[in-house]
């Protein structure tokens, strides 16, 4: 039986209240946004920049506690509960991670936890590709894409359950191709007061993934944390430390070429974007504050759920069941 | 190995802490001017090219039926309105996409000094990526 602490269960019982009042409120005077394109009843226009505001808060709190990246939870709980088209959520998600790694990489990078060696050459495969997801993502039908962001969600689900992660990797030899570009180094691990000296293999299998990386990241708006770290970590054996932080400074290179997209292609609304960068933003600054009180396991539960349900529901509005 | 292990110094690389003061001051007035920006935005101070209580009738919409309804272009048509609040507030948002691009240039110079072909290669192919995507020639999706 899992014991879950008071606070921890607040905090659950808050979120839980939200979604419903939420879900309630949607379906009163919201239009589905991917099958009728009837205009919504006039409400104050200041209500749905104010539930962005709170939402993205807590999405910003949960997303610390998780150990998720902002965009993963805000793209499809955004888009599956409330009334914005999918394009101006993608467009939005985009900026909200691109500013939460924009936030985060200077830290990361001055500790030495984020390599520059090792991003800039991923970093080269993901944008490009983003550029070319962000133009399939707003050519494509929208049920289509629904589809595809619910089938990528129900899969982070699947990888978030499975997944493992190796602290410190074992990289008997690394490869040709990482020695040339002389991507390797030392860090201190607080944890053990130690200096660990790192090397990384496999490289030209990690760049190929970062394609696939890139365009899901480019098409959904989601950021790519979840991707990123797994492939830095378990295929090409940095060490997690390593592959968490630079995954999160290299989301400032990706997203920011699939954002000019989005901005380009007129889907970035001000009234959208910024109560979300404003929310996740200080919703992270608190995350970073009750990471210490709270139970992770519990959290990363309660945001596997969610997503559950996010990614069902993006996957039933796409097939217009929803 | 030896070579390799004389060659690794410990923690962070000159290059990444210039990398890192640029994007921290970026970041700093991105998000700053972002937030002051908005508020007259919002507030009414300057007025926008769509009224407030009007956007909630647009982002219902795909991305092409709202650029067709509201007449708004796409691209870099925004820096010519900037008058209004609602496309002040793509100064701050370009901004900080245009940060990664500041940093990247940065880094030039010093791995020119120690002519790191590879890397000055990934770096300037990587500068022409971002200018390609910001400069809107990709041209437009929609529906």
């Amino acid at each position: 039986m899992i014991q879950i602490p008071l606070r921890s269960s607040i905090v659950i019982l808050c979120v839980v209240i939200f979604l419903i009042w939420i879900l309630g409120t949607n379906t009163s005077f919201a239009s589905d946004s991917t099958t009728n394109h009837n205009v919504t009843e006039l409400q104050d226009w200041w209500l749905y920049p104010l539930i962005l505001l709170v939402l993205s808060f807590l999405l910003g709190v949960f997303a610390v506690l998780a150990g998720v990246g902002g965009g993963v939870l805000y793209v499809p709980i955004v888009s599956g509960f409330l009334p914005f088209h999918l394009d101006f959520v993608r467009g939005a998600g985009l900026i909200v991670a691109l500013a939460g790694a924009l936030a985060a990489g200077p830290g990361l990078l001055r500790k030495g936890f984020a390599n520059l060696r090792l991003a800039i050459p991923m970093a080269l495969i993901a944008s490009s590709s983003a550029i070319v997801g962000a133009m399939i993502g707003l050519a494509l039908p929208t049920n289509v894409i629904q589809i595809m962001l619910g089938a990528t969600i129900l899969g982070i689900v699947l990888l978030m359950m499975k997944a493992k992660k190796s602290v410190f990797p074992e990289v008997p030899k690394p490869d040709r191709l990482s020695q040339t570009l002389e991507i390797f180094g030392i860090y201190h691990e607080p944890t053990i007061n130690k200096d660990i000296s790192w090397q990384i293999h496999r490289t030209p299998i990690g760049l190929a993934l970062f394609v696939i990386i890139g365009l899901m990241a480019g098409m959904f708006g989601l950021g790519a944390g979840w991707a990123n770290v797994p492939v830095l970590n378990l295929v090409m054996g940095a060490p997690i430390k390593i592959a968490v932080a630079t995954s999160k400074f290299l989301l400032s290179i990706t997203d920011t070429s699939a954002a000019w997209v989005y901005m380009n292609n007129g889907a970035v609304l001000p009234l959208m974007v910024v109560p979300s960068v404003v929310g996740i933003m200080l919703g992270s600054f608190v995350g970073v504050k009750i990471l210490g009180v709270t139970k992770p396991s519990v959290i990363r539960i309660l945001v596997i759920i969610v997503l559950g349900i996010s990614g069902t529901k993006a996957l039933l509005k796409g097939l217009g069941i929803g | 190995m030896d070579s390799k292990e004389n060659n690794i110094s410990k923690g962070a690389s000159k290059e990444q802490i210039l990398y890192a003061n640029i994007l921290n001051a970026g970041m700093l007035i991105g998000l700053i001017s972002l937030v002051l920006i908005f508020i007259l935005y919002v507030s009414g101070i300057l007025s926008p090219l769509i009224p407030l209580e009007k956007v909630q009738t647009y982002w219902v919409l795909s991305v092409h039926e709202y650029l067709v309804k509201s007449g708004i272009q796409v691209g870099w048509a925004w820096f010519g309105e900037l008058e209004y609040g609602d496309m002040l507030n793509y100064i701050p948002i370009a901004f900080l996409s245009l940060l990664t691009i500041i940093c990247y240039i940065s880094l030039i110079p010093g791995l020119i000094r120690k002519k790191d072909k590879p890397y000055i290669i990934i770096c300037i192919l990587e500068i022409i990526v971002l200018l390609i995507a910001a400069s809107g020639v990709l041209g437009s999706g929609g529906h």
